[in-house]
């Protein structure tokens, strides 16, 4: 069909199987290069733990991939302040005990469903660009933390969900070496594919990500369902920021910042074509293991931190550039 | 009726400038008693002065935006550009540096940014990649580059060129107002020649230009690279202003060139607009932010302050679509 549109990859290589291998490829590579343990135990256990940092990153690139797969070009600037909102509300509301923890998780969640619906009245009903205006509401809920808490913020997380979240998950005495925190992100991850693949608001989201026009005249209710999109989108993002605090326990202004960016790497890297309607959160997945590899090549280098944003900066381009480019004009 | 819907249509630019007056006199009645018992005249032009001094880097980054904006792209790294080009003005010089320096590293400053907008132009244009998520990922790419040059805000500036550029007033008006005015004949001008007309046409309908002889890869293509060359012209207007710089800085100011647009009623759907309407659109937001500072707001609660602010012009002309809509219906 597309004939002249130059460079495609053949279909068998979907870009979820090119993440993986290049996940798998970056990681043997960097176990002999970093000369760290390169028997089979030490790989494995290597393993482990990239696996349980992942699922930090993996929990909260899940809200992006959903209004990536919604379309009109959406995309959650705000993701990172989301995750700093929910953590901070956590960390106030179970003030270091684990018995208020189910409230500090209902109170995190409402308050990333209000960003979210925030962003999507803005997008859908205002036709603001996803871009702009989610940017503008970070900028909003960074300002509502600076002013309402005003530079301190007092609590954490109780020992309880720390050990959950940073320590081996076990059932009875067994256990595979896996976090709580990697138990929530599986818990997660079908919860996504249950609401893509099997509701009624998963076919209505591809839909309106194919072709907004077709769906609206197929009977698909599009403002209603891209405002949903938004509102679970920072749900998800905001579970991701309550895990978060579990981890790092004692909340500061900044704790989000880091994973906006990855965040949209991971469901680009995943293969979400960014024009929407097409992609999964599995892809979503790999894309966030392949990010937690490099980090974790970069950060045992010690490379600065300007040079890591260049890396990846590039990193994304080149990733767009081999599966998400657009039609050429010519057709 | 019909008539005057259809100017407020066309000229995009009248409303941005009535609130822009109604906002001037609020900040200057504010502003003016501050000042003390000088005469009028120099009271006024003290005020306009500085003001429009500190505007000017988001003013020129504002007119990059619409460009862009006008041809149906958009440019997220507009202003990590700019701290881009800036970090490199200030890591130049040596105390002691004269003119004939500063102009051949203004020069390079000036190629820089027009090879970075190239850079997004490429990904844009040739590679195809939607611009929003190229510039995106390319504004990470230059704030590294940036952060790379200058690790942390510092950097300097030849005094004597900072001097003559804060104290000159030629014909008795500051330089700020005439550079403004400068760029708005360029801009009536260039809009006038092929390529400003064929930029209209691309953001209006790429296809159908295309389809009528247009090269739309080039035409893009150039877009990004005035955008380019625009922004390292606001980078100079910046370390002027400021004698060093801060490789964080732009970060902020991408977004405030984008409302700016907005705000000076050129719309983010491509194919209309222009430069006028958006200058006003960035000293409208300015003179806001004066106001509010006037109000004394408590410094926690300023950045709330100022995000709303943002959150409100962005909404405010879909909120007057959305009004006219009912009245009509």
């Amino acid at each position: 069909m597309n004939k002249s549109i130059g460079f495609q990859l053949p279909k068998k290589f979907s870009p979820p199987v090119i993440a993986l291998t290049l996940a798998v490829l970056l990681f043997v590579a960097s176990s002999f290069f970093l000369n760290t343990n390169t028997s089979l135990a030490g790989m494995l256990s290597r393993g482990q733990t990239i696996i349980n940092i992942t699922a930090f990153l993996g929990l909260i690139a899940a809200g992006q991939t959903i209004v990536i797969l919604a379309g009109g070009e959406g995309i959650d600037l705000s993701a990172g302040t989301t995750v700093t909102l929910a953590a901070i509300i956590t960390a106030v509301v179970a003030n270091k005990t684990d018995a208020n923890l189910p409230i500090a998780l209902v109170a995190a969640l409402t308050a990333g469903g209000l960003v979210g619906l925030v962003n999507g009245i803005g997008v859908a009903i205002l036709k603001i660009h996803p871009v702009v205006m989610t940017l503008s509401v970070a900028g909003v809920t960074m300002g509502t933390i600076l002013a309402i808490y005003q530079g301190a913020v007092q609590g954490g997380a109780g020992p309880g969900f720390n050990q959950f979240v940073s320590m081996p998950f076990k059932i009875g005495n067994m256990s595979f070496g896996f976090t709580g925190a990697v138990i929530a992100w599986i818990f997660v991850s079908v919860l996504i594919w249950f609401i893509l693949n099997k509701t009624r608001f998963g076919k209505h989201l591809f839909a309106i990500g194919v072709n907004r026009e077709a769906a609206h005249l197929s009977g698909v209710r599009v403002t209603r369902t891209a405002i949903m999109a938004y509102v679970l989108c920072s749900v998800f993002t905001a579970f991701g920021g309550f895990i978060v605090l579990g981890y790092i326990q004692s909340v500061y202004f900044i704790i989000g910042d880091g994973y906006l960016f990855p965040s949209i790497a991971a469901v680009v890297l995943g293969g979400t074509v960014l024009a929407g309607g097409e992609g999964s959160y599995w892809g979503t997945m790999i894309g966030a293991l392949v990010l937690t590899v490099l980090d974790s090549i970069l950060t045992s280098s010690q490379v600065e931190v300007s040079v890591r944003q260049i890396v990846l900066g590039i990193l994304l381009l080149a990733v767009i550039s081999l599966y998400g480019r657009q039609k050429a004009l010519r057709q | 009726m019909q008539q005057i819907k259809g100017f407020f249509r066309k000229k995009t630019f009248v409303f941005p400038i009535i609130l822009f007056i109604l906002v001037i006199l609020t900040n200057f009645a504010l502003q003016y008693t501050n000042l003390g018992p000088e005469k009028f005249e120099k009271r006024f032009m003290f005020l306009l002065d500085n003001n429009i001094r500190g505007f000017l880097p988001l003013i020129l980054l504002a007119i990059a935006q619409a460009i862009v904006l006008i041809n149906g792209s958009i440019d997220l790294s507009i202003g990590n550009l700019m701290g881009l080009v800036a970090a490199f003005l200030v890591t130049q010089y040596a105390l002691d540096d004269s003119i004939a320096r500063f102009l051949q590293v203004f020069i390079v400053a000036i190629g820089i940014g027009v090879l970075a907008g190239a850079f997004n132009g490429i990904f844009v244009s040739l590679v195809r990649i939607p611009p929003f998520i190229t510039t995106y990922a390319t504004s990470f790419v230059f704030s590294g580059i940036a952060m790379w040059i200058l690790p942390r805000p510092g950097g300097n500036m030849p005094e004597v060129i900072t001097t003559f550029y804060r104290t000159t007033l030629p014909l008795g008006l500051p330089m700020g107002i005439w550079i403004i005015l400068s760029t708005m004949l360029l801009w009536l001008v260039f809009r006038n020649t092929r390529f400003g007309a064929h930029m209209y046409a691309v953001g209006g309908n790429e296809k159908a230009s295309f389809a009528s002889g247009v090269s739309v890869i080039r035409h893009r293509m150039l877009v990004h690279m005035i955008a380019g060359l625009i922004a390292a012209f606001a980078a100079l207007a910046l370390v002027l202003v400021t004698g060093s710089s801060d490789p964080r800085i732009g970060g902020t100011m991408t977004l405030d060139s984008v409302v700016a647009v907005v705000l000076g009623g050129t719309p983010m759907i491509g194919g209309i607009g222009g430069v006028v309407g958006p200058i006003f659109g960035v000293m409208t937001l300015g003179f806001v932010r004066n106001i509010v500072g006037f109000a004394n707001v408590d410094t926690w609660v300023q950045p709330l302050v100022d995000a709303l602010i943002i959150l409100v012009a962005l909404a405010s002309p879909s909120f007057i679509r959305l009004i006219l809509k009912q009245v009509r219906s």
